[in-house]
């Protein structure tokens, strides 16, 4: 049997299951008149999808990656408020079903098996460090199923099966180095990198090395703290030595750490107030507010979305979520990404008028949506095309946005990393796929 | 005396039967994800195994055994990389382009062949098990201080794992899902099914080769060395030997335990060297039943299962449960699960509910009688 | 020279931290042979208390004059909080598992997970009623006089007290979570200790910055390690333990409560746990694994110094503070910059935080083969138990 064959067959069953549905739809339809006085608009929806949610609960992890599951839920809430996912004549409900991650990577990989081949979803959510990430990725194109990612991460990386929401360095780090070396307060001077020992800290930081050679300017340093080690002192103690007279530091530390890092900085006399500038590439307003803003005030930060925009999309995406999950919560670029997705998936499916994978992924490329940053659309790689922003953190805790670029296309293939210098992603074209030349 | 002996003959026998039946039963039975966990943990029974012949029969534990048991995966890992490396850049790994390297390890060249793979994956675990643990025993450190360093030496090797990017792929670990085996993804259902029954039949042959250990003589001195071992080499033996031979067979039990669950999991990183997992691996066997073999294998899958079960229904009860089961086994059970059963566990319940009439014996002759049963 | 002095004292500020978390381990491993994987919970449960106590500090207007010493308050708090639940902990599980090190490790890990997930589910006001509870229930039988507790009429009087801590626990929960709102919720985000501002910053002498918590903390370490050597030569209670330490059966005959000097010791290094835990939550965040990252380390401490000896506890944390500087902050390459090469690249090689753990550790192990016992090898015959 030659492959043609098969597709046309498998094509003529989908179109028949389809028919099927519909005139299925249709007799109940029928039969609910008959019955007489019967509404169906008592529960609004006509069928229900489930879709999975997958982050870390419990671990190290659950900390930050709760607050996704909280957005994630917020947004299919939205979402099934007003209408549910309208597919093919009928509004689907959409249930989701939660799977804990528990910090692991393998845990990751072992729960998207399950999700796929016991639950059926057609779509998970999910992960934030890019190790989890990496260990979904086999299984995801594997089974050639579909997994969003929201997270900002370090790119090299293009998959058919994976939808990237987050910024990829040239929407994060690339605008904040070149801010930093060029218009801070400490613009000229050497450069030292900080960051937590693991593949975004290390991609991240050559990058920003190569641009940093290309602007003119000098890193004078480099370290990495290992993951759950919160022993900063030798790391300071480098900063001084290299940096004796302030300079710029570029901080990529995860987490808790972060809290480490600036409590002791601060001892050490490495402030704003010396010529000592941070650039922070994951501290949002949920860290700030962990961290406290005393130590953190004066340096900078650089995100997609941040909770002082002011716009109404913003305003009403924090007040809601606020309305949702407690006064005192707040919103933040990982949490933007993450519900910029559902509503993506959600256009999506409706645009492809079906659940199918090939059908949706086709349907997404090209997809705009008014997100609380502005507007963003589904680029051809797989990304977002999203607005970069670089503020200076102020006393209340929040950023005080000093620039903000314009709509900035995604680079899956970094173009000042020496390996992949030249390359670029489009899975809309099959010639040219996951890496290929410029 | 003989009575008690066959009945636990049978007991072991009936265990037997339906470990097989079941493991012949459930690629017809489970789904395809439920399979896969089902063999992922059946390739934890065998370094299970490998706890309950060094804690179990000699006494010692090792807090470290994630050393091994990750070095085994990595072994596999690297072996199957290279296998499908051809499609990147440069012939190595794609991962090596992420941090500009191009000219591959050296370490890495020979795991091009797969005689050199299959070996590896058990005998350098089981080198690193040996000089570690010669090292170690040569200088009478044992007891806690013993479990101690095994622990240390767990953060030694995480970290070198953990911060070698350049070298090893740090964190990320290396994957194994979409690499080529016998021109097959590794990944697909049809490898996976065949891991499954590999490992079926790996657990058996390990559990043959554990019973075989501690059949005569070699057994008898672990068990002595465990209960006392001033008194071993007080009658001519050299303790350091025997600890060093039985903790480099456990590590190589731990090598090939790693492999198989790699390749079944898709993916190896350095959090199989994380603290917590090789605790783990103790409380599979706890659970089973120290000093029992058939013990380690049922907990390593039993406990496994649950924790697969109930961390899907309410991801947070898990460490209660988990913490639980380590105090109640201690403090309660501290035959483990079997060896409460051989010792007529169940009977003596009955008794005390008042079920059955208790039958007269003398429960301590028969204990004394079996070395191996002393705990 | 400056640098020499700046060296010296980063190593002394690792090493007291160190110290600190290693002091309560090194009595509790070192008197009694207990190996107690919950440690590092202990100091988690003291660097919660510290939050707590600077949460209550900050909202509640009675107490908000006093703010800037909370931190001495919350020391205070941190030790009877961990000492209650080490004294709980050692009534319920450890005492029935003297004699077999390895059990007690096994089940104290079994703790740790617990109070970990406790603290992760739990909402911390409901977290310090329980606290409040098991403080009033276990010191009752302590306060009332003996002869109410005899017989039956004893047995109900004993459940009245439990009833009355559960009541007061709960109690203490409904009040704090309405006072501070902050505490009513369960989380398992990493909360925030924040030092007075009198302790932030540093102070300069001759060049040199010494942060300010870093001396407190040294402070903090130097007061623990005088107040517990006192404790220890000088007390009647302190030379019991001493005596219990050298010969329990011999101790037991001559009179001495072995029970009581199990429960005091185990309290007393539990409670040091707690102190560690307010010197840690002043450098980082407060989390359920903030333990989990020093316990390895204070083991270490433990071994390289020689069980149950204070002094080479001291010195062994010291001299691992002084290396890990040295080692991770490649200062041997500033302080010989004409260094032969190969040796240099070597020294870079490790100088990296992570990859000086990995040359400390093993620098400890090949230390153990000439010395297997540690620094300070305990004197005397011993039978090899």
């Amino acid at each position: 049997m030659n492959l043609g064959v098969i597709s046309k067959f498998l094509f003529f069953m989908k179109l028949s299951k389809r028919i099927f549905a519909g005139l299925a739809t249709a007799s109940l339809a029928t039969t609910l008149t008959a019955c007489g006085g019967s509404d169906t608009s008592g529960s609004a929806f006509d069928d229900s999808v489930t879709v999975g949610i997958l982050h870390s609960l419990s671990g190290t992890m659950a900390i930050s990656e709760s607050t996704l599951v909280d957005t994630e839920k917020m947004a299919i809430e939205e979402i099934n408020a007003a209408g549910g996912v309208f597919v093919d004549g009928k509004f689907y409900k959409i249930e989701y079903i939660v799977e804990d991650g528990a910090s692991d990577w393998p845990t990751f990989a072992e729960k998207s098996k399950k999700l796929i081949d016991q639950d059926g979803v057609p779509v998970v959510f999910g992960g934030w460090t890019s190790a989890s990430r990496k260990a979904m990725l086999p299984v995801y194109e594997s089974k050639d199923s579909f997994l969003y990612y929201p997270i900002q991460y370090e790119a090299q990386e293009c998959s058919n099966n994976i939808f990237y929401t987050g910024a990829t360095p040239n929407q994060q780090s690339e605008p904040a180095t070149d801010f930093m070396y060029k218009r801070s307060p400490a613009a000229g001077k050497p450069f030292f990198l900080v960051g937590s020992d693991y593949v975004f800290p290390r991609t991240s930081n050559t990058i920003t090395k190569a641009q940093v050679a290309q602007l003119g300017g000098k890193v004078v340093g480099e370290d990495y703290l290992p993951l759950g080690n919160t022993e900063v002192a030798p790391i300071i103690s480098k900063i001084k030595v290299a940096l004796p007279s302030g300079g710029i530091i570029i901080n990529t530390l995860n987490g808790d750490q972060n809290v480490a890092f600036f409590k002791q900085i601060q001892d050490a006399g490495i402030t704003p107030a010396n010529g000592y500038y941070v650039m922070n590439y994951s501290i949002a307003e949920e860290e700030i507010s962990t961290i406290g803003p005393e130590f953190l005030e004066g340096h900078y930060g650089a995100w997609n979305y941040m909770m002082s925009i002011d716009t109404p999309a913003s305003k009403k995406f924090a007040a809601s979520f606020k309305k949702r999950w407690g006064e005192d919560r707040v919103v933040a670029d990982p949490q933007e990404s993450a519900y910029n997705m559902v509503y993506l998936w959600k256009q999506a499916v409706e645009a492809a008028g079906t659940f199918d994978d090939n059908a949706v992924r086709e349907a997404l490329v090209g997809q705009t949506f008014n997100a609380p940053q502005g507007p963003v659309e589904v680029m051809p790689n797989h990304h977002l095309s999203q607005t970069v922003r670089i503020g200076q953190i102020n006393s209340s805790g929040g950023f005080t946005i000093l620039e903000e670029t314009g709509v900035v296309t995604p680079q899956a293939w970094n173009q000042k990393h020496p390996s992949s210098k030249g390359y670029a992603c489009d899975w809309t074209d099959s010639s040219k796929g996951e890496k290929y030349k410029l | 005396m003989n009575n008690s002996r066959k009945t636990q003959a049978w007991i072991s026998l009936m265990i037997w039967v339906v470990i097989i039946a079941a493991i012949i039963a459930a690629p017809a039975v489970l789904p395809v994800f439920r399979l896969n966990l089902l063999g992922r943990y059946l390739s934890l029974a065998i370094v299970a195994l490998g706890v309950d012949l060094i804690w179990g029969f000699t006494g010692l534990l090792s807090l470290g055994q994630g050393i091994f048991f990750a070095l085994g995966g990595y072994c596999a890992a690297m072996y199957l990389q290279l296998n499908s490396a051809f499609e990147f850049p440069n012939g190595i790994p794609e991962f090596f382009g992420l941090y500009g390297v191009e000219k591959l390890p050296f370490f890495w060249e020979p795991f091009n062949s797969p005689i050199f793979a299959l070996i590896a994956i058990w005998l350098i675990p089981s080198l690193v098990a040996g000089v570690l643990g010669f090292l170690v025993f040569r200088n009478r450190i044992k007891g806690v201080y013993f479990s101690i360093l095994t622990q240390a030496s767990l953060l030694v090797f995480f970290n070198l794992f953990n911060g070698q990017q350049k070298l090893i792929n740090g964190t990320n670990g290396l994957k194994t899902d979409v690499t080529l085996l016998f021109g097959q993804m590794v990944g697909s259902d049809v490898v996976q099914r065949w891991f499954f029954w590999i490992s079926a039949v790996l657990v058996i042959f390990a559990w043959l080769f554990s019973k075989w250990i501690v059949r005569d003589r070699f057994g008898n001195i672990l068990i002595a060395i465990r209960d006392d071992e001033a008194r071993v080499r007080f009658t001519g033996y050299n303790p350091t030997i025997f600890k060093t031979i039985i903790f480099a067979i456990a590590g190589g039990l731990a090598g090939i335990s790693g492999a198989l669950y790699t390749v079944q999991s898709g993916i190896v990183s350095p959090q199989f060297m994380t603290v917590p997992f090789s605790i783990e691996m103790v409380i599979w066997v706890a659970v089973g039943g120290r000093g029992t073999l058939l013990g380690a294998i049922l907990g390593a899958v039993v406990i496994n299962y649950a924790k697969s079960l109930v961390s899907e229904a309410l991801p947070a009860s898990w460490m209660f449960i988990q913490g639980g089961l380590f105090i109640l086994v201690v403090t309660a059970l501290p035959e483990g699960v079997l060896g409460w059963i051989q010792r007529g566990g169940i009977r003596n319940l009955l008794v005390k509910v008042g079920f059955s009439r208790n039958i007269a014996t003398y429960p301590k002759l028969e204990i004394a009688d079996r070395e191996d049963m002393k705990v | 020279m400056q640098l020499i002095i700046e060296s010296l004292f980063n190593g002394v500020a690792i090493g007291s931290v160190l110290l600190v978390a290693a002091l309560g381990l090194a009595i509790v491993f070192g008197l009694m042979g207990v190996i107690n994987l919950a440690h590092g919970e202990l100091m988690m449960l003291g660097a919660y208390s510290t939050y707590v106590t600077q949460l209550l500090f900050k909202q509640i207007p009675m107490l908000k004059p006093f703010y800037d010493i909370y931190v001495i308050v919350a020391i205070g708090i941190a030790f009877i909080v961990s000492g209650v639940v080490g004294i709980l902990l050692e009534r319920s599980i450890i005492k029935r598992l003297y004699g077999s090190p390895l059990e007690t490790l096994l089940a104290t890990w079994g703790v740790s997970l617990i109070l970990q997930q406790f603290v992760r589910s739990v909402p911390l006001a409901y977290g310090s009623g329980v606290v409040v509870a098991l403080l009033i229930a276990l010191s009752s039988p302590l306060l009332l006089p003996d002869d109410l507790l005899a017989g039956t009429k004893g047995k109900f009087i004993k459940a009245g007290t439990w009833f009355l801590s559960a009541i007061a626990g709960i109690t203490t929960g409904g009040i704090l979570s309405s006072l501070v709102s902050k505490l009513g919720r369960a989380s398992a985000r990493n909360v925030d200790v924040t030092a007075p501002s009198w302790m932030r910053g540093g102070i300069e002498v001759f060049g040199t910055t010494f942060p300010k918590t870093r001396l407190l903390i040294i402070l903090i370490t130097l007061i623990s390690v005088v107040l517990v050597s006192i404790f220890l030569s000088k007390s009647s209670w302190g030379i019991r333990i001493r005596a219990v330490t050298q010969n329990r059966s011999m101790s037991d005959c001559l009179g001495i409560s072995t029970e009581t000097v199990d429960v005091l010791t185990f309290g007393i290094g539990s409670g040091l746990a707690g102190v560690a835990g307010v010197a840690v939550s002043l450098l980082g965040s407060v989390g359920p694994n903030v333990g989990g990252s020093y316990i390895v380390g204070c083991f270490m401490v433990v071994v390289l110094g020689g069980v149950g000896n204070l002094l080479g506890t001291i010195i062994a944390s010291l001299s691992i503070g002084v290396m890990t500087d040295l080692i991770g902050a490649g200062r041997l390459l500033t302080i010989w910059p004409t260094m032969p090469s190969p040796l240099a690249s070597t020294i870079d090689f490790f100088a990296t935080t992570s990859m000086a753990r990995v040359m400390i550790f093993a620098l400890i192990v090949i230390f153990l083969q000439f010395r297997p016992a540690g620094l300070f090898p305990q004197k005397g015959r011993m039978v090899e138990s």
